[in-house]
């Protein structure tokens, strides 16, 4: 192999070059944009990353995994799988393989950007092939393939997306068409482009017989430059419009990665981290098909592929609509590839219309308590005083209770938390406290006689203010209850308990997994007379919290479980969510039905589910009983 | 009416001219559902601010709908968002973004 242009430069690799330096300056100063829009401590957060082996580790497993192989999407769907990776990570190895070459026989040219794109029109092959010479024109004639069949899949996608997977996929935007017509030229062109040289500089099975296929009719050598002019100009158009585009996410996705190991997380809705996010997304409309919305079409432009495009934008009317919309339920947050927190974003553009809403919520600092106060205020006063007496039931009777009453010291009961929605589904509340009485649990009832709401509903409407004097209130409370387990009925309140209350050296449990536990430890006893059920997921305990194998185990222990259409972290959300603001009871209607059907699609007697919201919300419309997991269990108890 | 300084409570006179259609119109806008109300307390009866202070969205519509919008501020300030009243509307109004409405068009 040897050089055969003198120089090394042709004209034609001036197309390649505007568009390679116009990225490049739109890189950096994309870069320091967003450098400057992390704070500061962030910013240090993340240069300290740089140095922990530990983070670098995850950063590169990362990288390949996700940016290059798609692993998550194969896990999906094998054809979309492999469509992703051929073309990512076969572009990816032509670029590598193309360097080592260069580095290998014109190390003078080192250094030169276009020379490993256009290598085979640079150089030219000399006497017998060696074996080193031929495993490399194996390799980028296989990895070419390889991206080639992919590209042959995604034009295959455009005409039956179902073949892969997808039923609905992303309408295009102008830039992304010109992009995307760039991006199925440049293989097919490089082709092409290489086949027509390949008498010259050599090629393996995919080009040599390309070469004497054209070589019947066409006079090859005059096709050389107008091919190499072609893809370079692909190229370079390609690179122009890539800013535009949503193949933009290419090299964001990378920087995203490291952003996120790092441990940052979305503090404004468009600026930052956000932004990271937003150009990450490939808008490859996964979340389409994921967002229990779109059972009808209407609702299609609010999916979260449509809001990360109308942020980049900065379609403010368009954004704060679809934000409103969003029942949060965290769907598409699993499902995406890239991994976008559109929830976590959402929540920010939420903060920005509401957070400065008036709230006052002095009442719940009226309270005041001492250890030696009574354990129950007098019926007489709380009637007489009214507000200030309801609100020392709140705090008194909790820690008198736990103090008290009953046999063993607080900090061996467990303090149960039903929460608001638990108290409009009071099945739950007597059953599970069956279940405590079953099994000799000893429990402080938190909000026997209602509590205040967990703040989780206020963050989730972007009120972070409002909820943090909320949970506030909440942390002193059960702090003062000395208990050191808290089981809660709603996953809503896990959730946030979970990530925004201060609670350290607490355990938090949903009540599904304290019965996995009563179970195991053979304090209850159940028999498996319940008949066929089958189990929905609540967003807020499967998505929300990580809990999904509990609530299988107990329930396989007490008849025959059916599979749902979608299980999991696929779980539809029942329409009743507290995340969406703005949708309509008809259309959260459609939701609960869709989410239905899917449940009882191999027709199971019972439906089960563990989260009060779910419970009324299916209730209302299912054809079949709906029970909480409480419920169920506490039914089937075999008394000792 | 002047004052003869007889009454015992203060006047609850409604004074429809106080009415901010502008408002109101706007507010009607945002979330429609406020024309649905039937005021039949199911909401405040299920409020878990209403516990500890006076919060009920059946008096703040209607203090709406007498013109009467401090009042109907100082009905929603307490609330806590948690959804117990759309759980159990009649009339399946959208409440949580209704009291985000109102606390925003009348502030």
């Amino acid at each position: 192999m040897r050089e055969r242009i003198a120089g090394g430069y042709d004209d034609f690799v001036i197309p390649f070059m505007v568009g390679m330096a116009f990225i490049f300056i739109y890189l950096f100063i994309a870069l320091i944009r967003l450098f400057t829009h992390i704070p500061p401590k962030d910013r240090i957060k993340f240069f300290k990353s740089l140095v922990n082996p530990k983070i670098l580790y995850k950063d590169c497993r990362d990288i390949l995994l996700d940016c290059l192989l798609h692993v998550k999407i194969f896990k999906r769907n094998l054809l979309l799988g492999y469509m992703h990776a051929s073309i990512a990570f076969g572009w990816f190895m032509l670029i590598v393989v193309g360097h080592i070459e260069m580095w290998l026989y014109v190390p003078q040219r080192n250094g030169l950007l276009y020379y490993p794109v256009f290598f085979r029109y640079f150089v030219k092959q000399e006497g017998d092939l060696t074996i080193k010479g031929a495993f490399f024109f194996f390799l980028m004639d296989f990895f070419l393939l390889m991206v080639l069949s992919g590209v042959g899949l995604a034009m295959y996608k455009r005409f039956r997306s179902t073949a892969l997977g997808m039923r609905r996929t992303t309408k295009p935007c102008f830039a992304d068409r010109v992009a995307l017509a760039c991006l199925w030229s440049i293989f097919p062109l490089r082709l092409l482009a290489e086949s027509f040289t390949a008498g010259i500089a050599g090629g393996s099975f995919l080009t040599k017989p390309m070469y004497w296929l054209f070589n019947n009719f066409l006079s090859n050598d005059a096709h050389i430059l107008p091919t190499w002019w072609a893809y370079s100009t692909a190229l370079g158009l390609f690179f122009l419009a890539l800013p535009f585009s949503r193949y933009m996410h290419i090299p964001t996705e990378a920087f995203l990665i490291l952003l996120r190991n790092a441990g940052l997380k979305v503090t404004k809705p468009r600026k930052g981290f956000a932004e990271a996010e937003i150009y990450s997304c490939s808008s490859c409309g996964i979340c389409i098909d994921a967002c229990p919305m779109n059972i009808q079409k209407k609702n299609l432009p609010f999916s979260s592929v449509y809001f990360i495009r109308f942020l980049r934008r900065h379609n403010t009317r368009k954004i704060n609509q679809i934000s409103d919309k969003c029942l949060m339920c965290g769907k598409c947050v699993a499902l995406c590839p890239v991994g976008i927190e559109s929830c976590g974003i959402k929540r920010a553009q939420r903060a920005t219309l509401y957070n400065d809403i008036k709230h006052d919520y002095t009442y719940l600092h009226q309270a005041h308590h001492t250890p030696d106060s009574p354990a129950h205020p007098l019926p007489g006063t709380q009637a007489a005083t009214g507000t200030s007496a309801a609100t020392g039931t709140l705090s008194a009777s909790v820690q008198a209770d736990a103090k008290l009453s009953g046999r063993g010291t607080a900090s061996e009961k467990v303090l149960y938390f039903a929460g608001c929605m638990t108290h409009l589904t009071p099945s739950v509340i007597k059953n599970l406290t069956g279940i405590f009485e079953s099994s000799g649990t000893e429990y402080v009832f938190a909000d026997k006689d209602g509590g205040v709401c967990c703040g989780r509903p206020l963050i989730l409407a972007g009120r972070e203010d409002a909820a943090k004097e909320v949970i506030a209130r909440n942390t002193e409370l059960i702090r003062n209850s000395g208990c050191k387990k808290v089981v809660l009925s709603c996953p809503i309140c896990l959730k946030v308990l979970k990530e925004e209350y201060n609670l350290k050296g607490i355990e938090l449990v949903h009540h599904t997994q304290f019965i996995n536990t009563l179970l195991e430890q053979g304090k209850i006893k159940v028999s498996p007379t319940a008949g066929s059920m089958v189990y929905h997921n609540p967003c807020e305990l499967g998505r929300g919290c990580g809990i999904y194998k509990e609530p299988l185990n107990v329930l396989q222990q007490l008849g025959e479980l059916k599979k749902a259409a979608k299980e999991g972290k696929e779980s539809i959300c029942c329409g009743g969510s507290l995340g969406s603001l703005t949708l309509n009871y008809e259309d959260r209607g459609k939701i609960t039905q869709g989410s239905l059907a899917a449940l009882t699609i191999n027709d199971p007697q019972k439906i089960i589910t563990a989260c009060p919201l779910c419970l009324k919300t299916f209730a209302d419309k299912a054809d079949r009983p709906v029970m909480d997991i409480a419920q169920i269990v506490n039914e089937n108890i075999c008394q000792k | 009416m002047g004052k003869f300084g007889f009454a015992l409570s203060p006047s609850s006179r409604i004074n429809l001219d106080e009415v901010d259609k502008v408002k109101f119109a706007k507010l009607v806008e945002i979330e429609p559902d406020v024309l649905k109300c039937m005021a039949c307390g199911s909401c405040t009866a299920s409020c878990t601010a209403g516990k500890f202070v006076k919060t009920s969205m059946r008096s703040a519509i209607l203090a709406l709908q007498n013109g009467k919008n401090e009042d109907a501020i100082n009905f929603l300030k307490g609330c806590l968002l948690c959804g117990k009243c759309t759980m159990v509307c009649p009339r399946a109004i959208n409440t949580r973004h209704l009291i985000i409405s109102i606390l925003k068009v009348y502030q």
